[in-house]
């Protein structure tokens, strides 16, 4: 037994953010720490990083008592944590961030081939030997910045491997070498605790599993012994029998018609579709595929090099995001902290912000009818907040995600350009907007859909598009598609 | 669940201004306490803190008098504040504003001497400066250039311009005090033509009274005001949702050198010359007075009344070392720990809302 929880609870004034979690990792094992947004995962991972100290419980590292009362304590002792957001310093080379804050040093000056050693050591233990150790890391790829994260927690000694939604920002091939470390590091005896929304991705690499709900953990054993049904009765304590719901939509015209579509970089690549009225559209691929870049360069927030944009039967501009939201689309960012939201401002102000003037009247904005407006979409979204005159970036993200989608309904948008709408949220939010989406195209709107989940693109949409490497290589109704033949397109095998 | 309650946020956070307010309290609290202890113990000179409460008659701060008179020499920091407001909540900044004000002031006393009309010369200060904050603007968003940058340089050419303008000298101009703009900045009663007490103040604080009204209701109400917020609290989101942040900061900085260039015609008439090496420095007191007043120089968050508190605590905490006979380093000492303190107190208040 690595690490041992007994009993952790922890309360934020009248907020119980847990309310009893016993945990168990093994030494050379993967744990999968698996619950909604909310359920209190983060704030457990604060609890056995220092961050935070519990009202109640204990904790064991290896037998012995452990209660680290700051962050420093906790990684002195083996405990790493590898979070969403990396933490590396983007301007220092690989090799100085191998080493930070345990730089070696004689009298002061660092000792430079002791450095070198370690960090080729650091790196050999995640197999990635090949990284350039004298480069800065803004330079890699956010894939390449995450193993060279985990490396740093492996030169620190640790015992303990905590990683946090590591593959959110990652495509299939990352994720897969993602895994290989994982596993190696597992056979040298390090404990893992693995977080994710991904039930599948849990499946392939951890061996045991771990609920939490409410701030309890409700139920652990043998992934192999439980299908995803019961981990998902688990987690939402409920039964999502209709995740994907099935409405009926028919399709009409070509609203959105993309020609030729080229962008810098190739990205696209001279990419043409057409999406229907009441049309569910998926872009499938893989990460740097182009996708996110169609998007944009439809809108207008960057620059199209070539091609053309036509909106019912009328051709958009390039570059003018103003006129594209006056024409009816509507962008769904896919980074909702960097771009999608405000995050220091209102719920009020976040959903109304691109069409004010449906609140105002010469010039002035109504306080009451945007937060009529506002709470409008509150109730029609479930967004769980106490006013619409919180600060957005006190929400969880799957209720920041439902403000940000709440923003295209305010201005009535009829043309979504949706990208990696449910990327990092829980279940509960993922079955509100895969909800809204289907309504909206009942209604005649046209959804394009950006998303690197293959079950939530099998589930929603009418037709999948698959890109490649800026192209868009296969358009096929939703019925001649499976996970398999989608990832080969993407994969550019077909 | 993770997410935190409403009622569970302090009224502190709920009104942000109270902080503020409250500190402007203390001070002037503070003061008056101070000023009645020295009045006790002014019969005992060879007491130890004898050195701190020297001698003076006077033994209330919170007189008519000095009320009227801080409110006075609150004007000029006050109306750059305003501006400088509306720049910093869309996040940035201007290290120009004191060498503008110079500036307007000197074109103004320029036309002046030159025999134009005093609102003309009023006008043409405004527009300078309006001029300046279009080319800060026009910089800054055209050639997506550092506010802090950008402005740090039109801090020097402004500064330069003035003294151009001024010939490197005072311009003076004959003027009465109590004609034109001059009755702005000067006591109704010293007008001669009115029978007021010697305390009310002069109408310019009335204007800068309007004005912040009339800013708070921009900043808060109009859609421009919300599309300031917006674009300070984050660009990007701006321009997701078709703001043209382009445009938006130029007319943000034109805007703020409207505000700056009023400040310029209160220095004019306040000294009734157009001195180009006036208001240096004021930048920093400007900036100060819309921090301490709740501002974050991140952008997307502050308030013009904020800014105007701040900017009156400043002016509370001169006024009152001056009348306890303090030395003029210990003001600026006592004015350095404020705005630090003010800042300090603000990160502790919002820590653990997010």
């Amino acid at each position: 037994m690595r690490l041992r929880l007994r009993g952790i609870e922890k309360s934020f004034g009248a907020t119980r953010a847990l309310a009893g979690v016993d945990l168990e990792a093994h030494a050379g094992e993967v744990l999968a720490l698996i619950g909604e947004n909310g359920a209190g995962k983060s704030t457990l991972m604060k609890v056995i990083s220092g961050a935070h100290s519990p009202d109640a419980g204990t904790m064991e590292l290896d037998g012995q008592p452990f209660a680290p009362h700051q962050p420093r304590e906790s990684s002195d002792a083996g405990i790493a944590m590898i979070y969403q957001e990396l933490t590396l310093a983007l301007h220092l080379t690989t090799e100085e961030n191998l080493v930070l804050g345990r730089e070696p040093a004689k009298l002061g000056w660092i000792d430079r081939r002791r450095r070198r050693e370690i960090a080729r050591a650091a790196l050999e233990t995640v197999n990635h030997a090949h990284l350039p150790l004298d480069v800065p890391v803004r330079e890699l790829s956010v894939a390449e910045r995450q193993i060279v994260e985990i490396a740093r927690a492996c030169a620190s000694g640790a015992r303990v491997i905590i990683l946090d939604e590591p593959t959110s920002s990652l495509g299939r091939a990352d994720v897969q070498n993602l895994f290989h470390v994982i596993a190696a590091l597992a056979a040298k005896g390090v404990a893992l605790i693995y977080i994710s929304h991904f039930l599948e991705e849990c499946r392939e690499v951890a061996k045991r599993y771990l609920v939490l709900r409410d701030g309890r953990s409700v139920g652990g054993g043998v992934l192999k012994e439980i299908d995803d049904n019961g981990l998902i009765r688990l987690m939402v304590g409920r039964e999502v029998s209709e995740l994907y719901p099935q409405l009926p939509h028919t399709l009409g015209e070509p609203l959105l018609k993309v020609e030729k579509l080229a962008g810098p970089d190739s990205k696209p690549r001279g990419v043409s579709f057409a999406v229907r009225r009441g049309e569910v559209f998926g872009l499938a691929g893989l990460i740097g595929a182009g996708r996110t870049e169609i998007l944009r360069s439809v809108f207008g927030l960057d620059q199209a090099s070539a091609g053309s944009v036509v909106v019912a039967g009328t051709p958009l501009r390039f570059g003018r995001p103003r006129e594209s939201l006056a024409r009816g689309l509507g962008l769904l960012s896919e980074n909702r902290k960097e771009e999608g939201l405000l995050l220091n401002r209102d719920l009020a102000d976040n959903f109304t912000l691109s069409r004010l003037d449906t609140v105002a009247s010469r010039g002035f904005v109504s306080r009451r009818r945007q937060l009529a407006a506002s709470n409008e979409l509150i109730k029609r979204l479930d967004v769980r907040t106490k006013s619409a005159e919180q600060a957005v970036g006190t929400l969880s993200g799957g209720n920041q995600q439902k403000v940000a989608f709440g923003r295209l309904l305010h201005q009535q948008a009829t043309i979504l350009l949706l990208d990696e709408p449910t990327r990092g949220i829980d279940v509960g939010a993922k079955a509100v907007l895969y909800r809204q989406m289907l309504e909206l195209a009942q209604t005649g709107c046209a959804v394009v859909l950006v998303s690197s989940y293959l079950p939530e693109l099998l589930g929603l949409c009418d037709t999948i598009g698959v890109m490649c490497r800026g192209e868009l290589v296969a358009v096929r109704p939703r019925d001649q598609w499976d996970e398999h033949s989608l990832m080969t397109a993407a994969l550019g095998r077909e | 669940m993770s997410t935190p309650s409403l009622h569970r946020l302090s009224w502190l956070k709920r009104y942000p201004l109270l902080g503020p307010l409250f500190g402007l309290l203390f001070v002037l609290g503070l003061f008056e306490i101070m000023v009645y202890v020295r009045h006790l113990y002014s019969d005992y000179p060879t007491e130890p803190w004898a050195h701190f409460f020297p001698l003076e008659p006077r033994y209330n701060f919170l007189t008519a008098y000095t009320i009227g008179l801080t409110l006075t020499q609150t004007v000029i920091v006050a109306t750059g504040a305003l501006g400088m407001t509306v720049i910093i909540v869309a996040g940035g900044i201007d290290l120009s504003a004191g060498s503008v004000v110079a500036l307007a002031s000197v074109i103004s006393a320029a036309i002046l001497r030159s025999g134009h009309s005093s609102w003309l010369a009023a006008l043409a200060g405004i527009l300078s400066a309006m001029l300046v904050g279009a080319v800060n603007g026009g910089v800054i968003s055209g050639f997506r250039m550092m506010p802090f940058i950008v402005t740090l340089g039109m801090m020097g050419i402004a500064r330069g311009l003035a003294k151009w303008v001024g010939d490197n000298q005072t311009v003076n101009y004959n003027f009465k005090s109590t004609e034109g703009v001059n009755i702005l900045m000067n006591n109704p009663a010293q007008l001669g033509s009115w029978d007021v007490p010697l305390w009310v103040p002069p109408s310019g604080v009335i204007v800068l009274l309007l004005l912040t009204v009339v800013m708070s209701f921009v900043l808060n109400r109009s859609v421009f005001g919300r599309h300031v917020f917006a674009l300070g609290s984050n660009e990007d989101t701006a321009r997701l949702c078709g703001l043209r942040t382009r445009l938006l900061k130029v007319g943000v900085y034109v805007l703020g050198g409207l505000f700056i260039g009023l400040a310029g015609v209160f220095t004019l008439a306040r000294l009734q010359q157009g001195d180009p090496t006036v208001a240096t420095g004021l930048e920093l007191e400007i900036i100060a007075a819309v921090v301490i007043g709740g501002a974050s120089l991140t952008g997307g968050v502050g308030s013009v009344w904020g800014a105007v508190i701040g900017a009156l605590m400043m002016t509370a905490l001169k006024s009152g070392a001056v009348q306890m006979g303090w030395p003029s380093y210990v003001q600026e000492i006592i004015i350095g720990l404020v705005i630090v303190l003010a800042v300090g107190v603000d990160k502790i208040r919002h820590r653990g809302g997010s």
